[in-house]
């Protein structure tokens, strides 16, 4: 059962392929899909939640030999997040995406970059992370350049070359882990990585993976493929990416530093939190001085980055449940803030913030969706920015790391700042004069959006359930005898 | 042996590393590929390599005999040669529509995405035109 997120992708991506010529059926697949895969997300998190860490050995080959899926809390929360994501995008790409990239095979690529990214969460073995990576990366390559006008076809470059690069170093790492460990599958490494004499192998090879895993989150200063390529593509697939592809980076990077690199942590969660400041610093400043709506929501990607980097790199129960909270946090108003962008362009044509206003006094139900995801993000109580910065900033004084609170409260006010910036643009200005008639926006695009700002407000108000789950979480992230014992069936 | 495949590995990650840091995007392309033959070649020394000793289970025993070659890391790379065939041919077709689009592979020409170009230079060159699906 377990295995159904990686599975109904994959139904869902083949039926697609099968009706390459009848769009009709394919959106019907689409929209099933998707649902169902949010249903048996819902339904894998509560079933964890009540009987705890759950796996499956593929083909019935005990750990460590065989093939291994594992589900702990942490990944239950990442596949619910992600199947909401996908649903709601699903809805979306009905109106959001042009008849011509739906021809070549939108839906049949979402599918697949969706089981690529679940493939990745549930996956209990280093190599299997590995050909996710690929499955997920291949399909996001193909989407990104789907279309092939200039910016799409130089942005996609970009992004190509380094995440294969990275995937490369990814791979040295797992090739080097495999001498040290003697074994790839997580759990056993756990067993296998403490072992190792002189320790300081372990570390180098730690670093390996941080540089791989720092590349695919868009960490500083790894990021400059993110701002050069998110904007290109229309607004429905980089608000997929938004969610979905760093994310799962930071995942990555989440179970191997809290699962296997262990060991000196004085000195790899150190370095994690220098580069979780400048990740923050940078991202914000690049952001401050765009102005095109989707650039700018790409540099707040990699600033919201360094918030997620700074909870490991604090490194405690806490910091660790404040950033489970963060994470599901930033997915939500970020791609609910693409999808906004797109509504904004689909009505008046532009994505550039001088060529918009007046949106207030018009459509006032735009500006508000706007504004409630834009003030989560900048931390504005009672939405859910706000008890995620505040619960870091809290785990982060327990260990008295002032620096980066200084620099985490900094940011939280220019992102503040620029988010202020698309408001008095976009929508408190009057409009230029040159301005067309605004275009209607049909339903397919409107309902997601609401119903996201909607999901991403209700985390706000009710964070101390969602909080109770993320803390439970990060018990067994910080203490990995659970998991290990699920997956190899003996207690450590 | 191993550390001859060590010297190699080491060599080719260089020049790949090199080839990669070219302006030239077919340049790049091949750092890509050095780069890919070098990490398999790391796989393959990632376990100890033992000449003529067959991972097989005699009859009638359950365990393999004490010292073995280990098969996993020639599985591992074979799973990465697939991988990284399948990611070359597209990253090949990337860089051939790159070149009809922009009519260059040099990567200072592409600076689009990052400082906002003119709306002439989006144009696509005539003499490529009509080779753009």
């Amino acid at each position: 059962m377990i295995a159904l997120p990686i599975l109904i992708p994959l139904f869902g991506g083949v039926f697609c392929l099968l009706a390459w010529n009848h769009i009709r059926w394919q959106r019907v697949i689409t929209l099933i899909g998707s649902a169902l895969l949010l249903m048996v997300a819902i339904w894998m998190l509560f079933f964890v939640q009540q009987n705890g860490i759950q796996s499956l050995q593929i083909g019935n080959w005990s750990a460590p030999f065989g093939i291994v899926i594992a589900v702990d809390l942490f990944n239950a929360i990442m596949v619910l997040v992600v199947a909401t994501i996908a649903f709601v995008i699903a809805i979306y790409a009905q109106a959001g995406m042009d008849m011509a990239r739906i021809r070549y095979g939108f839906f049949s690529l979402y599918f697949f970059l969706l089981m690529g990214v679940n493939g990745a969460f549930i996956t209990g073995d280093l190599f299997n992370l590995y050909v996710w990576f690929e499955v997920m990366l291949m399909s996001s390559f193909v989407l990104i350049a789907l279309g092939g006008e200039r910016p799409q076809i130089e942005g996609s470059i970009k992004y190509v070359i380094l995440n294969l690069l990275s995937s490369i170093l990814f791979l040295s790492g797992i090739g080097l882990v495999y001498n040290l460990g003697g074994t790839l599958n997580m759990a056993d490494l756990a067993l296998n990585l403490p072992q190792v004499k002189p320790a300081g192998q372990v570390t180098l090879v730690a670093i390996l993976f941080m540089v791989a895993f720092g590349i695919k989150s868009a960490a500083f200063p790894l990021f400059f493929w993110l701002p050069a390529s998110y904007h290109t593509p229309p607004v429905t697939i980089t608000a997929l990416f938004s969610g979905l592809l760093t994310k799962v980076g930071v995942y990555s990077l989440f179970r191997v530093f809290t699962l296997l690199f262990t060991q000196d942590t004085q000195f790899t969660h150190t370095i994690l939190l220098v580069i979780a400041g400048f990740t923050m610093v940078t991202g914000v400043l690049g952001a401050a001085a765009q102005t095109d709506m989707r650039r700018l929501l790409s540099f707040h990607i990699v600033s919201q980055i360094g918030y997620l980097w700074m909870g490991l790199g604090l490194f405690s129960k806490p910091a660790l449940a404040a950033s489970i909270y963060f994470m599901v946090h930033v997915i939500l108003a970020k791609t609910a803030l693409f999808l906004v962008a797109g509504i904004v362009d689909r009505m008046q044509g532009s994505f550039d913030l001088k060529k918009l206003g007046g949106l207030y006094k018009t459509h006032f139900g735009v500006a508000l969706l706007f504004l409630l995801p834009a003030f989560s993000l900048a931390g504005i109580p009672p939405l859910s920015g706000f008890f995620a910065k505040l619960l870091l900033v809290i785990a982060g004084f327990e260990l008295h790391q002032g620096i980066i609170i200084a620099v985490a409260l900094g940011v939280s006010v220019l992102t503040l700042y620029s988010m202020t910036k698309v408001w008095n643009e976009a929508f408190w200005k009057e409009p230029p004069e040159k301005a067309q008639a605004l275009k209607p926006v049909s339903a397919w695009m409107w309902a997601p959006v609401i119903g996201l700002v909607v999901i991403s407000v209700c985390l706000g108000l009710f964070a101390d359930p969602v909080m109770g789950l993320a803390e439970q979480a990060a018990g067994q992230l910080i203490n990995p005898s659970e998991y290990i014992q699920a997956v190899m069936g003996v207690r450590p | 042996m191993g550390f001859l495949l060590a010297v190699t590995a080491g060599a080719l990650f260089a020049a790949g590393l090199y080839m990669i840091l070219r302006r030239s995007l077919v340049k790049n392309l091949v750092g890509l590929l050095l780069l890919s033959y070098a990490v398999n070649l790391l796989l393959f020394n990632s376990a100890e390599l033992i000449p003529a000793r067959p991972p097989l289970i005699a009859a009638g025993e359950s365990l393999p005999p004490d010292v073995y070659a280990d098969p996993l890391p020639q599985a591992l790379i074979l799973t990465a040669i697939v991988i990284s065939f399948g990611l070359t041919a597209f990253a090949v077709v990337l860089v051939r529509k790159v070149y009809q689009v922009l009519g260059s592979d040099d990567l200072n020409v592409m600076h689009c995405t990052d400082i906002p170009c003119e709306e002439k230079e989006l144009e696509i060159p005539e003499e490529h035109l009509e080779e753009t699906p």
